[in-house]
C-alpha cells in the first residue's frame, strides 16, 4: 500500500471532498483525509483553506493522527495566526499529559509554529518542560528554547530563559548537555558579544564528560563548543586533547574534523620538545587520510580543510602524497582539490613522483583540469630549484602536443620560471615562438609578449614579433595591451637604433588613442621618462626585479590563522574568514590561535595588537601570477628596495597595502619632471599615506567595543599642496558608525567655499554614508572639525589598497 | 543548522520540500539548478554553494539530489553526513531510494523527516529508534491496522533513546541467536601502463548482523590487530578497550549495522590480485585504432577470482569496436562510449583476452587522451590485507549464540592507466 492515492483526486472539488471526509465521525477516515491534505502539502498545494477542519481533528488520542495534524499547523500557523490560537489549549493540556512523548511533542511543535499569539502562551509549559523529571522532555525544551529566541529574543531574555538553559549545561543527561550547547551556541551567533557560552575549567570538565556518553551529533556540538576555549596553560591543554583524541576514530566524519579542529587549536599551546606534541601530530594524519575514502562530497570539504591543516603544519601529512593522487572517476571538484594539496606537499624527496603524476594528467580529457596540471608543473619548478629542470622539459614537451590550451598554459607558467631563475632556461624560447601565433587567450598573448620584452636582446626578431601584435593593438585586453607597451619600452632601450618607429607608434596608440586611464597613464609614464631623462629610464625600466616568492597562492598567515579557528565550518570551505560573507554580523569575532606557552612569544589579540604596531615576523607580501603580469608599480617601476614597509598584521582583512602612488611613484615623478601631470588639472590628489596606517586600525577594530581606541589626527594634506587647504584626520568608530574626522584649516588668504568630497574606490569599500558637512565659508586661518559618516558598501575596488582621497573646495 | 531540505531529481523537479524553520521559497534551488545546468554531468556538481543569502549544501545519491538550505554557519560535514542519512534511512524503509518510491510514501518521508530533525538540529537517526516511532511501510499490517484501526506510529518513548546504549533498544527477543560478521574489504589501486603500482590501498568494513536477545555485551578480537592502525568505529564499541588491548568490546545495536571501518594505507604492502597487459592505440592517420588486453592472476592467495569485470570509457571519437572476446561478453555503448567485459572468473590456466580494431570518426584528430581501465573483480573467503578474526566471546547473557564470519575483498577504485 502506499500514499501515491492520495495525490489522485485532482477534480474540482478536491478541497470541498477534503473538507467532508475531515469531518467524517470516523475515525480512519479522519487520518485517511489528513494523510491526503498533508502529501497535498509536501508537493506545494495550498491547502491551508482546510486549516479549522484539520485542527478540528487535533484532540484525538490517535498519536500518528496528532502528529499529523501537528505537520500541518507548523506549516500554515503562519498564514492563519487567529486560526492557530484555537489550537493552543489542546498544545497547553498536551505539556501536562503523562506520556513523556507527548509533552516532549507539545512542546516541540508549540516552538515551530511562528506566531506571536502563541509564543505568549508558550512560556509556561515551556518553563515546566524545562525542569521536567524526563531527560528526553528536557532535551526537547533546550532545543524549543533556540526555536523561541529565533521569533523573539526579547522574550527569551525577559523570562529567563538563558539561564535555565545554562544551568542544564550542567545537566546529568549528556543528550540534554548537547542539546542546551548546541542551542547557547545558536543563539550566540547573533550576539556576538553576550559571551552566553562562559566558559571554565568546571563547564569544560562537564562537557569533556558528556562528550564520551552522548550522541555523535552532539558530539560535533560540543567539539564545536570546546573550540572556543582558550585553556589557561599548556598542562590543562594537553590534558584536553587527551580526552578529545579518541574522538579521530569516531565514524561520523563530522565528529572526526570538529575533533581535529580542537586538536590544531589547542596543539599550539603545546611546548613543541614535548613528547605528547609530536605523538599527537602523529595520531592527526591517519583519520585525516581516512576522510579521503569517503563519499565525495566529504571528501571535498575535507579537502579544503586539509588544504589548511597542510598550510599549518605540513608536517602530518608529508609522507601521505600518495591518497591525494587523482582517480580519473573522481568528480571535477575533488580532482582539483587534490592537485592543489599535491603541490602543497611537492618536496624534493617525493617531487619525482608528483611530476609523473602531473604529467599523466595533462593528458586527461576534463580542460580544466588539465589546465591546472600544466600550472601545477610550473609551481613544482618554482617550489623545488632541484626539479626546475625536469619540469621545463616535462613543459616543452607538452607544448610539442600542440594541443591549444595545453601550450597556452606551458606558456604561461614558463613565464614565472624565468622570473625565478633568470638566466637559466631562456634556450627555450626560440621553441615558445614557435607557438605563437596559436596564442588566443590574453593571460598566454601577454605572457608571450613579456618574454620576448624581457629577453629582447637575445631574440632576433623581437621588433618584428612585437610589431605583429600592434596591429590589432585596440582588440586586446588591457592585461595584454599593457604588457606590450612595456615590452617594446624595454625593446627600444635595449636595441635603441632600429626601433624608434615602434615605440613611438605604441606610446601614441597608448596615450592618445585609449580610453584606458592605466593605459594611458603608463604611457605618459614611459613618454616622459624617455623624453626627459633616457638614463633614468633604463634604470627604472631595466631595473633588476624581485624573484617571485617560492609559494605563490598561500593563505596570509593571519588570515591562516583564523581559518584554522574555523575548521570543519563553512568558512573554511571558502577560504574566508567569517566576517567576509556571514550576513549581518559584523561583529564576529575574531578568533586566534592562542599562543605557545613554552616558547613564551605572545600573540595579541588583533583588537589591540593592530594598535601597537610591527608584528614579530611581518608577513611576506605574495602577489599571485596574475598580478605580477599586470602590475606595473609593482613589477616594472619600483625598485626592489623601495617596495613598501612590511603591513602590519591585521586582522581578518588581507591589506598587503603599499601607497605606492603615495610613496615610490610621486617622489618619481617629482623627481622625474618638474610638476605631477596632476597639478594642471584643478582637482588635487591628496596620498592619504598616513591615512592608511589608521586605515589599519579600522580593520582591527570591527569586532572593538564601541568608544575604543582611535588614533590621533595626523596631517593628511599639507597647505603647501592644498592650495592652502591643511586637512587633519583620522579614522574613528564611533556607535558602530566608522567616523572619518578631519579639520580643515583655511591657510590661504582667501575664503573657501562649496566643499565636497569625494571617495576614490577602495579595497574596503568605504564611501560616504552622508554628505560633507561643511559650514562655508571658511574664511582665512579658520579651522573647523568635520566629522563624516563612512559606511562600507561603497564599490569594492580588489587591487593592492590604494587609498587616494579628493577633496575639492572651491576657491 | 540546517533550515529547509529540498528533493530534487535527475532531471532538475523539485519534488518534495520540507522546512524546519521559517518556510524558505523554493526559487532559493535556482541557484542550485544554475550550477547544476553548468556541471554538465551531475556529478560534477560542487556540494557547497553560496547565494546571497542562503548557503547550499547538496549530496547526489541514487541519481537524487539532496539539497539542504541553511542560513547560518554550519559545520559543512554535518549536513553532508546527515544528508547521507537521511537516503540510508529511505533506503532501509523503502527498499530503494528512488523518486517514484519517495513520492509513493510521502506522508511517511513526511514523518520521518519531522522526527529525524528538530529546528535543525538531529533527533534521532538510528534506525532502530527511528523504527520504534515510525513503522517501516509493509502491506500486511497495514491490512491489519485497517482491521484494528492501529496506527504506523509508536505510542510510547523509544526505550533506547534516553539509555546509555541508544543505539540498542530494550527487551528484544529471537528464538534462534545468531551473530554474523562480514569483513569486506576494497582495494582503491593506480596502476600505471608499465603494471607498476602507483598508489595502493585498502579500505576495510567490518558490517554485522546481530540477532541476540536482551543485552548481550559482546568481545571480537583479531589474530592480526596490529594492522589495523587507522579505524573509525560506531559509537557501540568501547575505545578504551580497543587503545588498551586492541579487541573490540561492545554491546551491539540490533539488526543489522556497520562495526567499523579501517583504513591500511599505502605505507604497507598492499596485495596486488590481478595483473593487466594491455595496449591501446591510436593511428594518426585512417581514424582507427587497436585494443589488446589480457588479464592474469597475480597475488590470490590461492582463492578463486569472480566477477571479473572491465570498464573502459573511450574517447569521444570512437564510433564503434570490432573486437574478439576468448572469454565472457563485451558491450561498446555508443552513446556513453563506455566499453565494458564482463569475463566472470579468471582461469589461470587459459587467461582471457580481448583483441581487435576501433574505428574513429572520420577525419577527427587522433584523441588526446588515454582511457584509463576500471576493473572490478571479487574474491570470496580472503581478506586481502590478511586480516583474521579469532574470536568472539558473549557475556551477559546465559543462551550461545550462533556465530559466523565471512571475509570477501573487491576491487574498489582499482584504475589501470594506458
Amino acid at each position: 500500500m502506499t500514499d501515491s492515492k492520495y495525490f489522485t483526486t485532482t477534480k474540482k472539488g478536491e478541497i470541498f471532498e477534503l473538507k467532508a471526509e475531515l469531518n467524517s465521525d470516523k475515525k480512519e477516515k479522519k487520518k485517511e483525509a489528513v494523510k491526503k491534505v498533508i502529501a497535498s502539502m509536501t508537493v506545494g498545494k495550498d491547502v491551508s483553506a482546510l486549516f479549522p477542519d484539520v485542527v478540528n481533528c487535533m484532540q484525538t488520542d490517535n498519536l500518528e493522527l496528532k502528529k499529523l495534524v501537528y505537520l500541518y499547523l507548523m506549516n500554515y500557523a503562519k498564514s492563519q495566526p487567529d486560526m492557530a490560537i484555537m489550537a493552543v489549549n489542546t498544545f497547553v493540556k498536551d505539556c501536562e499529559d503523562p506520556n513523556p512523548l507527548i509533552r516532549a511533542l507539545a512542546v516541540r511543535t508549540m516552538g515551530c509554529i511562528r506566531v506571536d499569539k502563541i509564543t505568549e502562551y508558550l512560556c509556561e509549559p515551556l518553563r515546566k518542560c524545562l525542569k521536567d523529571e524526563d531527560p528526553y522532555v528536557r532535551k526537547t525544551a533546550a532545543v524549543c528554547v533556540a526555536k523561541l529566541h529565533d521569533i523573539n529574543a526579547q522574550l527569551v531574555e525577559d523570562q529567563g530563559f538563558l539561564d535555565t538553559l545554562k544551568d542544564l549545561i550542567s545537566d546529568s543527561n549528556p543528550m540534554v548537555v548537547a542539546n542546551a550547547v548546541a542551542a547557547l551556541s545558536e543563539i550566540a551567533e547573533s550576539h556576538p558579544n553576550s559571551n552566553l557560552l562562559d566558559l571554565n575549567p568546571q563547564t569544560i570538565n562537564k562537557l569533556l564528560t558528556a562528550l564520551n556518553e552522548c550522541t555523535e551529533w552532539g558530539q560535533i556540538f560540543i567539539l564545536d563548543c570546546l573550540a572556543n576555549y582558550t585553556p589557561r596553560d599548556d598542562r590543562e591543554s594537553q590534558s584536553i586533547c587527551e580526552r578529545v583524541t579518541p574522538r579521530l576514530s569516531h565514524a561520523n566524519s563530522a565528529v572526526v574534523l570538529s575533533a581535529v579542529k580542537v586538536l590544531m587549536k589547542f596543539m599550539e599551546m603545546l611546548p613543541k620538545d614535548l613528547d605528547y606534541y609530536g605523538t599527537l601530530l602523529k595520531k592527526l594524519a591517519p583519520p585525516l587520510v581516512t576522510l579521503l575514502s569517503a563519499e565525495p562530497e566529504l571528501q571535498y570539504v575535507a579537502l579544503r580543510n586539509i588544504n589548511l591543516i597542510v598550510q599549518r603544519r605540513p608536517e602530518i601529512l608529508k609522507h601521505e602524497m600518495k591518497v591525494f593522487f587523482v582517480k580519473y572517476n573522481d568528480p571535477i571538484y575533488v580532482k582539483l582539490e587534490k592537485l592543489d594539496i599535491m603541490i602543497r606537499l611537492a618536496s624534493q624527496a617525493n617531487i619525482a613522483q608528483v611530476l609523473a603524476e602531473l604529467k599523466e594528467y595533462a593528458t586527461e580529457v576534463d580542460v580544466d583540469f588539465v589546465r591546472k596540471a600544466v600550472r601545477a608543473i610550473g609551481r613544482c619548478a618554482i617550489k623545488v630549484e632541484q626539479s626546475a629542470e625536469r619540469c621545463v622539459s616535462t613543459l616543452l614537451d607538452l607544448i610539442q602536443t600542440k594541443v591549444n590550451y595545453v601550450v597556452q598554459e606551458a606558456i604561461v607558467v614558463i613565464k614565472d620560471i624565468f622570473r625565478k631563475y633568470p638566466n637559466k632556461y631562456e634556450s627555450v624560447i626560440a621553441t615558445l615562438c614557435e607557438n605563437l601565433d596559436s596564442l588566443d587567450e590574453p593571460e598566454a598573448r601577454a605572457a608571450m609578449i613579456w618574454i620576448v620584452g624581457e629577453y629582447a636582446e637575445r631574440i632576433d626578431n623581437a621588433d618584428e614579433l612585437l610589431e605583429s601584435f600592434l596591429e590589432g593593438f585596440h582588440d586586446e585586453s588591457t592585461q595584454v595591451q599593457l604588457q606590450l607597451l612595456t615590452a617594446i619600452v624595454k625593446l627600444f632601450l635595449k636595441k635603441p637604433t632600429e626601433t624608434q618607429e615602434l615605440v613611438q607608434q605604441v606610446l601614441s596608440l597608448a596615450t592618445q588613442d585609449s580610453d584606458n586611464p592605466d593605459l594611458r597613464d603608463r604611457g605618459y609614464i614611459y613618454w616622459r621618462l624617455l623624453s626627459t631623462d633616457p638614463v633614468a629610464a633604463k634604470e627604472v625600466v631595466l631595473a633588476e626585479k624581485p624573484l617571485i616568492s617560492e609559494e605563490t597562492d598561500l593563505i596570509e598567515p593571519t588570515l591562516l590563522e583564523e581559518l584554522i579557528c574555523h575548521i570543519g565550518t563553512l568558512a573554511s570551505v571558502y577560504h574566508k574568514p567569517p566576517s567576509a560573507f556571514v550576513e549581518g554580523s559584523r561583529g564576529v569575532q575574531h578568533k586566534r590561535l592562542p599562543g605557545s606557552a613554552g616558547s613564551g612569544e605572545s600573540v595579541e589579540s588583533p583588537d589591540t595588537g593592530s594598535a601597537a604596531g610591527v608584528p614579530d615576523a611581518p608577513p611576506a607580501v605574495i602577489p599571485s601570477q596574475g598580478d605580477l603580469l599586470g602590475d606595473l608599480l609593482n613589477l616594472d617601476l619600483t625598485p626592489p628596495a623601495t617596495s613598501g614597509p612590511p603591513p602590519p598584521a591585521t586582522s581578518g582583512l588581507q591589506l598587503g597595502a603599499m601607497d605606492l602612488l603615495g610613496g615610490g611613484l610621486d617622489s618619481l615623478m617629482g623627481a622625474g619632471f618638474g610638476a605631477p601631470p596632476a597639478a594642471t588639472a584643478a582637482p588635487f590628489s591628496a596620498p592619504v599615506s598616513g591615512g592608511l596606517d589608521d586605515l589599519f586600525d579600522l580593520g582591527g577594530g570591527v569586532g572593538m567595543p564601541m568608544g575604543a581606541y582611535s588614533p590621533p589626527k595626523t596631517v593628511w594634506l599639507p597647505a603647501m599642496k592644498g592650495k592652502g587647504l591643511e586637512i587633519s584626520g583620522t579614522f574613528a568608530r564611533r556607535g558602530g558608525v566608522i567616523q572619518m574626522e578631519m579639520t580643515l584649516t583655511n591657510k590661504a588668504m582667501s575664503v573657501m567655499t562649496d566643499f565636497a568630497i569625494q571617495f576614490n574606490r577602495n579595497s574596503f569599500g568605504l564611501a560616504p554614508a552622508g554628505p560633507l558637512q561643511v559650514l562655508t565659508p571658511l574664511s582665512p586661518n579658520q579651522s573647523i572639525e568635520v566629522s563624516l559618516p563612512l559606511s562600507t558598501v561603497g564599490p569594492v575596488m580588489k587591487m593592492d589598497p590604494l587609498n587616494n582621497l579628493q577633496v575639492k573646495p572651491t576657491l | 543548522m540546517i533550515h529547509s531540505l529540498f528533493l530534487v531529481s535527475h532531471s532538475g523537479d523539485i519534488f518534495l520540500e520540507k522546512h524546519w524553520k521559517s518556510v524558505i521559497s523554493r526559487s532559493v534551488c535556482d541557484y542550485f539548478l544554475e550550477a547544476k545546468e553548468k556541471a554538465g554531468d551531475p556529478e560534477n556538481v560542487s556540494p557547497v554553494l553560496r547565494t546571497p543569502h542562503h548557503y547550499i549544501i547538496s549530496i547526489y545519491r541514487d541519481k537524487l539530489f539532496f539539497v539542504s538550505v541553511t542560513l547560518t554557519e554550519v559545520p559543512p560535514l554535518f549536513v553532508i553526513e546527515f544528508l547521507h542519512r537521511v537516503a540510508d534511512t529511505f533506503q532501509d524503509y523503502f527498499g530503494e531510494c528512488s523518486e517514484s518510491v519517495i513520492k509513493d510514501n510521502t506522508v511517511t518521508v513526511y514523518e520521518l523527516l519531522e522526527e529525524m530533525l528538530d529546528n535543525g538540529f538531529p533527533l534521532a537517526t538510528e534506525s532502530n529508534v527511528l523504527k520504534e516511532m515510525i513503522r517501516p511501510p509493509n502491506i500486511l499490517r497495514s491490512v491489519v491496522n485497517t482491521l484494528t484501526g492501529g496506527s504506523n506510529v509508536g505510542g510510547t518513548l523509544p526505550t533506547g533513546q534516553l539509555s546509555n546504549v541508544p543505539w540498542r533498544r530494550a527487551g528484544v527477543k529471537y528464538t534462534n541467536n545468531e551473530a554474523y560478521f562480514d569483513v569486506i574489504e576494497e582495494i582503491d589501486a593506480i596502476l600505471d601502463k608499465s603494471g607498476t603500482t602507483v598508489f595502493a590501498e585498502i579500505q576495510g568494513v567490518i558490517e554485522a548482523c546481530v540477532k541476540l536477545t536482551g543485552m548481550p555485551d559482546l568481545t571480537l578480537s583479531f589474530m592480526n590487530p596490529r594492522l589495523l592502525d587507522d579505524v573509525s568505529f560506531h559509537p557501540c564499541v568501547r575505545f578504551k578497550r580497543w587503545e588498551s588491548e586492541r579487541v573490540l568490546s561492545f554491546i551491539p545495536p540490533d539488526g543489522n549495522f556497520r562495526l567499523m571501518s579501517y583504513h591500511v594505507s599505502s605505507q604497507n604492502l598492499v596485495a596486488i590480485p590481478v595483473y593487466v597487459k594491455q595496449n591501446i592505440s591510436f593511428l594518426e592517420t585512417g581514424s582507427c585504432g587497436r585494443l589488446d588486453i589480457t588479464i592474469g592472476p597475480k597475488q590470490t592467495m590461492g582463492k578463486m577470482v569472480e566477477s571479473l569485470m572491465v570498464t573502459i570509457p573511450m574517447p569521444k571519437s570512437v564510433l564503434s569496436v570490432n573486437l574478439t572476446a576468448t572469454q565472457g561478453t563485451y558491450t561498446f555503448d555508443v552513446t556513453t562510449k563506455v566499453l565494458l567485459w564482463d569475463i566472470g572468473k579468471l582461469n589461470p590456466q587459459k587467461l582471457p583476452n580481448l583483441k581487435g580494431s576501433l574505428s574513429t570518426q572520420t577525419g577527427a584528430p587522433k584523441p588526446e587522451e588515454n582511457p584509463s581501465l576500471n576493473i572490478d573483480l571479487k574474491i570470496q573467503q580472503l581478506a586481502i590485507s590478511g586480516l583474521k578474526v579469532s574470536r568472539l566471546d558473549m557475556y551477559g547473557e546465559k543462551y550461545k549464540p550462533f556465530k559466523g564470519v565471512k571475509y570477501v575483498t573487491k576491487a574498489g577504485k582499482f584504475q589501470v592507466r594506458t
